[in-house]
């Protein structure tokens, strides 16, 4: 049993929000749904799967009802939260759902409003009580696997900064994104350092906002007007320290989602056109590179470097939208806009300066929780049909 | 500076209460898996290794050398150093390294468990051995 080609994304819509005072974040997943329902053509009636995870408010039954989801219709429901790459494997999920049967419309919605509301509390596991104590934060702990994988592998704060650069160069032509100005590997190095060895310039915008997307059948996506655009395949996989045993900061589950997903695609990682890679800092683009296979472990320094990620100028571009680096990070959870730049590349609708050329495979990738620590990942790879 | 910080006592929970209760009188508890042999932190009734029940607790060294950590320079309560420290038992757990210029913080450096008192059972933390 394979999803390969059994799904296809036929409707995407991004907010274009960055700030929003005066919304609800329930009136956020509305707008966000609405957009993707519009987009693929479809109304909301034939929606018959709903995907939605942590950021929902209430969870997924407030959502159906606030949506006003078709209750007599709606048949498949799936709430799976793992952080910023819920979406990811919502869209995995999704495709496992239509392969058997069990919906033929799912929509999935993100939003948000981090600047401007209050963020649901997140909930503690088991290590809470030995850990709480000792201030981790996200830019604290993705600033441990920077500081390692420089150890260990000589990686260097100049090679970081170039990812950010990529992106910045990509955002330039975004007119939603949050920070549009081009900026270079000094401007990186010279913004304050938040937590050793990452600058403010490794790290992601905050941002009010959200997406949402639309997964069917092939039958049903051929019968709408959009280019085709269908998931042939999909991994999952999570990782923690394991009683303290299992502790190597240096790579992610990624080394797992990975490989499985190539393998149900049947493509590898120098096939790919195109690569959205979850960028809530930069080291996270670094580790995540390597841990697909894009470059060997402990590569991914020279790898990005010098513009390797640019589009039109490296061999992987990467995150044309501007990623999280630069354009969007709704409700601090990346997946969704992954997706949805990696879509607008295979359909052939990302902006014409960062439009990859006959991009026909791309990857969509992406971590959720403590990157190297506690955390799951998803890789979804997409091709035009 | 740390040493001025202040500290929520531990929530203790059923499975890690006997871990506390050690840290009043100074020691530093890790689990032990009778079945396999392996050391594990924080600790577990069931060994998250074999899966046996046969844990038994140990105290450990309080001796260690830092994995990683990194200099938290943006915060309210002034900047503090996060680190992982892998135990001479062989667990690594995450902690802060406390009572020394921080700047001094190296990957590879000796450490040594030091505790701060909170109004309950006082809190782990790592020093320059």
């Amino acid at each position: 049993m394979t999803i390969k080609g059994k799904a296809y994304i036929a409707g995407i819509y991004e907010h274009p929000t960055r700030h929003a005072p005066d919304k609800s974040t329930a009136q956020l997943h509305a707008e966000v749904a609405k957009g993707a329902i519009e987009d693929a053509g479809l109304t909301k009636d034939d929606i018959d799967g709903y995907f939605c995870a942590g950021d929902a408010p209430g969870g997924l039954w407030p959502m159906v009802d606030y949506l006003g989801l078709n209750t007599k219709k709606l048949r498949h429901i799936d709430s799976t939260e793992t952080g910023g790459c819920s979406y990811l494997i919502h869209l995995g999920h999704a495709a496992e759902a239509i392969a058997a049967g069990k919906c033929s419309v799912a929509l999935v919605t993100l939003a948000g409003k981090p600047r401007t509301g209050p963020m649901p509390p997140r909930a503690s596991g088991a290590e809470a009580d030995f850990e709480l104590a000792y201030g981790a934060t996200t830019h604290n702990a993705y600033g441990m696997c920077a500081m390692r994988h420089m150890h260990d592998y000589g990686t260097t704060s100049e090679q970081l900064a170039w990812i950010k650069v990529a992106a910045s160069h990509h955002a330039q032509y975004n007119p939603h994104a949050m920070l549009k100005e081009v900026v270079t590997v000094e401007d990186v190095l010279n913004s304050p350092m938040i937590s050793d060895p990452l600058h403010r310039m490794d790290c992601c915008v905050v941002t009010d906002g959200g997406g949402a997307m639309i997964v069917t059948t092939p039958e049903i996506a051929k019968s709408l007007k959009k280019p085709l655009v269908r998931l042939i395949g999909h991994g999952e996989a999570a990782k923690g320290p394991r009683g303290g045993k299992d502790l190597d900061l240096t790579y992610s589950a990624g080394v797992w989602s990975g490989p499985r997903a190539f393998e149900e695609a049947g493509v590898t990682p120098k096939d790919i056109k195109y690569a959205s890679i979850y960028d809530s800092f930069t080291i996270t683009v670094l580790m995540q590179l390597e841990d697909l296979g894009f470059c060997k472990k402990g590569e991914g320094g020279k790898f990005v470097a010098d513009g390797n990620l640019i589009s039109g100028v490296g061999k992987l571009p990467f995150n044309t939208d501007g990623g999280g680096l630069c354009s969007n990070h709704p409700v601090n959870r990346g997946g969704m806009t992954k997706i949805l730049e990696a879509v607008r590349q295979l359909r052939g609708e990302a902006h014409p300066k960062v439009q990859v050329k006959n991009c026909d495979l791309a990857i969509a990738h992406g971590t959720g929780g403590l990157l190297g620590v506690r955390h799951a990942a998803s890789t979804c790879i997409l091709e035009r049909a | 500076m740390s040493e001025a910080k202040k500290y929520n006592a531990p929530v203790t929970n059923p499975e890690s209460a006997p871990f506390w209760e050690a840290a009043k009188a100074g020691k530093f508890m890790i689990k032990r898996c009778t079945t396999c042999g392996e050391a594990h932190y924080f600790p577990r009734a069931i060994c998250p290794f074999c899966f046996s029940d046969k844990t038994v607790w140990e105290e450990s060294s309080g001796e260690a050398t830092v994995y990683t950590y990194s200099l938290m320079r943006k915060s309210p309560t002034g900047p503090y150093a996060i680190a992982y420290v892998t135990l001479k038992e062989g667990p690594s757990l995450q902690t802060n390294i406390v009572d020394c210029d921080l700047e001094t913080v190296k990957i590879g450096q000796k450490v040594k468990v030091v505790w701060k008192p909170t109004d309950g059972a006082p809190l782990p933390f790592f020093t320059p051995a």
